[in-house]
């Protein structure tokens, strides 16, 4: 079994353990978008970053795909990791600014400025949806499409997959929209982040399942709120709710 | 051609054609794509019209080769066997050079090389001063065979380094040699050969695949199309080679799409040496089995990296996964698999036939053997060059490609293809070399070498190669795809003069931050352009921000063009070319232009005789 130092802790795991399992199991914070303990390691948000010496190289890596190795050195916050992890974050609140998660994550970084023009895009391509719909619910009704700038999270030919069930796993996990309804919840409340942001991964979801529809609250409000066009996406959903 | 059987029916097979040469005068035109754009066809049809007309087909010889290197001259030609060398050839010079030929060798004098310094015509191409300085280890050939004719490389011992390997060497020993030879990737990153090959034998699981690697992406090279255009045989040796050290059976070479006579010349190649018995079962008898198989690339740039290669052959979007586990833990379909550049593979049999020491003899401590370039931009010689690694860019810049035009000063070299850095002219004499130029926050890359003149302005150039880097980026990690974007945006506004003295900070963090983080090669190596011309040009930078100028006079919404009065002679010259009739004014009165209507393309600086237009 490997044994490797992190921030000068001695860990052995057990074989087969990335580092950022390793990091988590002392209980050492590392921040992930893309990550989640269900899904294959993917490496696109870069957030996990560490960094690994070996010989004279000190090396940053995600450690979300690094294998833990023997007599591996690791360090987790150290100052070429920081300055990395905030000047990366800086660049996502740029880019995602309306993602609570996102928000959360530089307000404990301390970044109280972003110097760059808010983009309000609605996806940071982070995977986890399409791994989500791939590897936990076998369907892969959704995948990435397009290279570099015009790469998005679609479905194949821009329609509903057969494989689609309309579970919604896919919205579940997304960091960026989580803002949005999650699920049921209790009549007094008025989240409006359904409304008030762009759907994150499709342009149109009328076939996915209810909790995407605007939450009970919200749809109460509707009438009140003459701006918001608010339909019921599920007739005989509505007709249960009556 | 019969199928050789061992070892030594390759060498006898090399002195029986050697015996049957016959004395027939040759011409082989240069028939590479740089040729052909300029006219090579054209050329070749001609000859054998006029051989025909002239019924003497029988008695002169004309063969297509690959690329001389030489392009800026093309179409070029060599007349075997006085080694005459012809540049510039167009389709009416048939007629003299098939009477010249004819008329005892005397040469066609307009058409032989004049070096531009002493104005004296040149004979020999070993002569021409493009060529004299170089050292065509692996470009040597290209001239002297006919690239879809296996008999012309093993005339001039082609597989006669395979023939050795499969009979004096051991597997290790191949290996060994190729360590000891020092040899390093030609991709780009320059990683030790010899290493990359002992950690695949190190591995257990089998099969083992070996791929190579010529999915040339970089805007402006071309070393590994006119390698396997003008000589793929080398390649497919090298290979073979490969094969036997690393008991692989199968092979995939990954080419662009985009290269359709180099995909020719290799399909033709793989076909002759099947034929021949070099590939298959039992391949000259040495119970080596081996196949050859060819991938062609989508146009992807970053499937040039050895990940998203691997995914872009198995069908999967040709996108990199992190590293470890590195290819030849597990690679292809998950087994271990050796990738290697064309020029790598190439280099394979020179090293086993001459020798891992004489390999090692040639270049400087840490980078050996020879490098090739293509040499472009504003530069009198363009072309492939070929040259002993740790050789100066004076002497690339200067001795080989002969200065630069119109007498103007250099200003930058950028080395290394898109996301190469630039090297100030102040740096001329850095030797190349894999240490040096990354030291100097440039970097080897693949072989891309642009000259750049006084004319360039240096925050243009890091906003157009990161206009090229952002559509390349494969968009799977964020600081790539992202990053690439800040920066250009970034750019294109200091070049519109909106930039403010924040982005300078911005841009250095940024560009620190993409190279820190990216997951590939591409992403690593992207900031490159921007962050070296923020070191070395940074008063270029400021002068867009602070005073709203740009120095060199490029960047459209920093200059106005306007007529010095006292020098216009009224030809209205200027008023004819000028598409948005900005320039007003009556003939033979001194014009004026109207900067609303201009769009500064700069047509009227061209035409003006008295050079009154002036850009300010």
């Amino acid at each position: 079994m490997p044994t490797l130092t992190i921030n000068g802790i001695e860990v052995e795991v057990e074989h087969g353990t990335t580092v950022l399992e390793a990091a988590r199991f002392l209980g050492i914070p590392i921040p992930t978008l893309c990550h989640d303990d269900g899904l294959v390691p993917y490496g696109a948000c870069r957030l996990c970053l560490v960094e690994v010496s070996s010989g004279k190289k000190r090396n940053l890596q995600a450690s979300c795909c690094l294998p833990a190795e023997d007599g591996m050195v690791v360090s987790t916050h150290s100052a070429r990791v920081e300055r990395a992890r905030r000047l990366l974050v800086e660049m996502y609140v740029a880019t995602c600014p309306q993602s609570k998660r996102i928000q959360d994550m530089a307000s404990a970084m301390g970044i109280r400025q972003c110097r760059y023009q808010a983009k309000h895009e609605t996806c940071i391509q982070c995977g986890l949806c399409v791994r989500m719909c791939e590897q936990q619910m076998m369907a892969g009704a959704i995948g990435f499409a397009g290279r570099g700038l015009h790469r998005e999270v679609t479905r194949p030919f821009d329609m509903t997959s057969e494989w689609c069930r309309q579970c919604g796993a896919c919205l579940y996990v997304c960091p960026v929209c989580e803002l949005r309804c999650q699920g049921p919840q209790a009549e007094t409340t008025m989240c409006n982040g359904c409304v008030n942001i762009p759907t994150a991964c499709f342009q149109s979801y009328d076939n996915a399942m209810c909790f995407l529809d605007p939450c009970h609250a919200c749809e109460i409000a509707g009438p009140f709120r003459a701006d918001v066009q608010v339909k019921p996406r599920f007739n005989d959903f509505a007709q249960l709710k009556k | 051609m019969q199928k050789l059987k061992s070892p030594s029916e390759v060498n006898e097979m090399r002195l029986c054609l050697e015996a049957f040469e016959t004395t027939r005068p040759c011409i082989s035109v240069c028939a590479g794509s740089g040729c052909k754009a300029s006219g090579a066809q054209n050329v070749l049809d001609s000859l054998h019209r006029e051989l025909e007309r002239r019924g003497l087909e029988g008695a002169i010889d004309i063969k297509s080769t690959g690329c001389h290197g030489f392009c800026e001259k093309g179409p070029v030609m060599i007349v075997w066997p006085e080694k005459v060398f012809y540049n510039g050839v167009s389709q009416s010079d048939a007629k003299d050079i098939v009477n010249s030929v004819t008329n005892g060798h005397k040469p066609v004098e307009k058409l032989l090389y004049k070096d531009p310094t002493t104005g004296q015509r040149v004979l020999h191409e070993h002569d021409v001063p493009f060529y004299a300085r170089q050292q065509r280890i692996l470009f040597g050939n290209n001239g002297k065979i006919d690239p879809k004719d296996i008999r012309d490389y093993i005339k001039v011992g082609g597989y006669s380094a395979l023939a050795r390997v499969l009979t004096n060497f051991s597997r290790e020993q191949v290996v060994n040699s190729v360590k000891r030879a020092g040899l390093r990737g030609r991709g780009g990153a320059g990683f030790p050969t010899g290493t990359k090959w002992e950690a695949l034998r190190k591995s257990k699981v089998r099969p083992r695949y070996i791929i190579c690697n010529a999915d040339e992406g970089d805007p402006g090279a071309f070393m590994d199309r006119s390698l396997l255009e003008g000589n793929p045989h080398s390649v497919i040796e090298g290979l073979i080679i490969g094969a036997y050290a690393l008991e692989a059976s199968e092979a995939y070479v990954y080419v662009r799409a985009e290269y359709p006579l180099a995909v020719e010349h290799l399909v033709v190649a793989i076909n002759q040496a099947e034929k021949a018995g070099l590939l298959g079962d039992n391949i000259l008898s040495s119970g080596l089995n081996f196949r050859i198989h060819l991938v062609e690339g989508a146009g992807a740039f970053v499937c040039g990296e050895e990940t998203a290669l691997i995914a872009s052959i198995e069908g999967r979007v040709g996108e990199p996964h992190p590293r470890p586990p590195y290819p030849v833990q597990k690679g292809l379909w998950g087994k271990p698999t050796v990738i290697n550049n064309v020029k790598t593979w190439a280099s394979v049999p020179v090293i086993v036939n001459k020798g891992a020491d004489w390999y090692a003899s040639i270049g400087t401590e840490r980078s050996k053997g020879t490098m090739v370039f293509s040499l472009v931009g504003k530069i009198n010689n363009t072309g492939l060059v070929e040259v002993p690694m740790g050789i100066t860019l004076r002497q690339m810049i200067y001795d080989i490609g002969g200065g630069i035009p119109k007498g103007k000063q250099l200003k930058a070299i950028q080395i290394g293809g898109p996301s190469g850095g630039c090297i100030p002219a102040s740096m001329i004499d850095l030797p190349i070399d894999y240490e040096a130029l990354t030291q100097a926050g440039s970097m080897m890359g693949s072989g891309g070498m642009v000259v750049m003149d006084e004319d360039t302005c240096m925050v243009d150039v890091a906003r157009y190669f990161m206009e090229f880097l952002e559509e390349e980026s494969c968009g799977k990690c964020f600081p790539c795809r992202e990053g690439t974007q800040r920066l250009r945006e970034i750019l294109v506004r200091v070049s519109q003069g909106k930039g403010e003295e924040s982005d300078l900070g911005l841009l250095d963090d940024a560009g620190w931050m993409i190279k820190e983080t990216s997951l590939c090669g591409l992403g690593q190596t992207a900031p490159n352009p921007v962050l070296s011309t923020l070191r070395y040009f940074r008063d270029e930078y400021e002068a867009h921000i602070r005073e709203k100028r740009c120095p060199a006079k490029v960047c459209r919404e920093l200059i106005v063009y306007e007529i010095d009065p006292a020098i216009c002679d009224g030809c209205h010259a200027c008023v004819r070319v000028c598409t948005t009739e900005a320039v007003l004014g009556e003939k033979n009165k001194s014009h004026t232009i109207d900067s609303a209507k201009c769009i500064k393309c700069g047509a009227c600086l061209e035409v003006c005789q008295p050079k009154a237009v002036l850009v300010h």
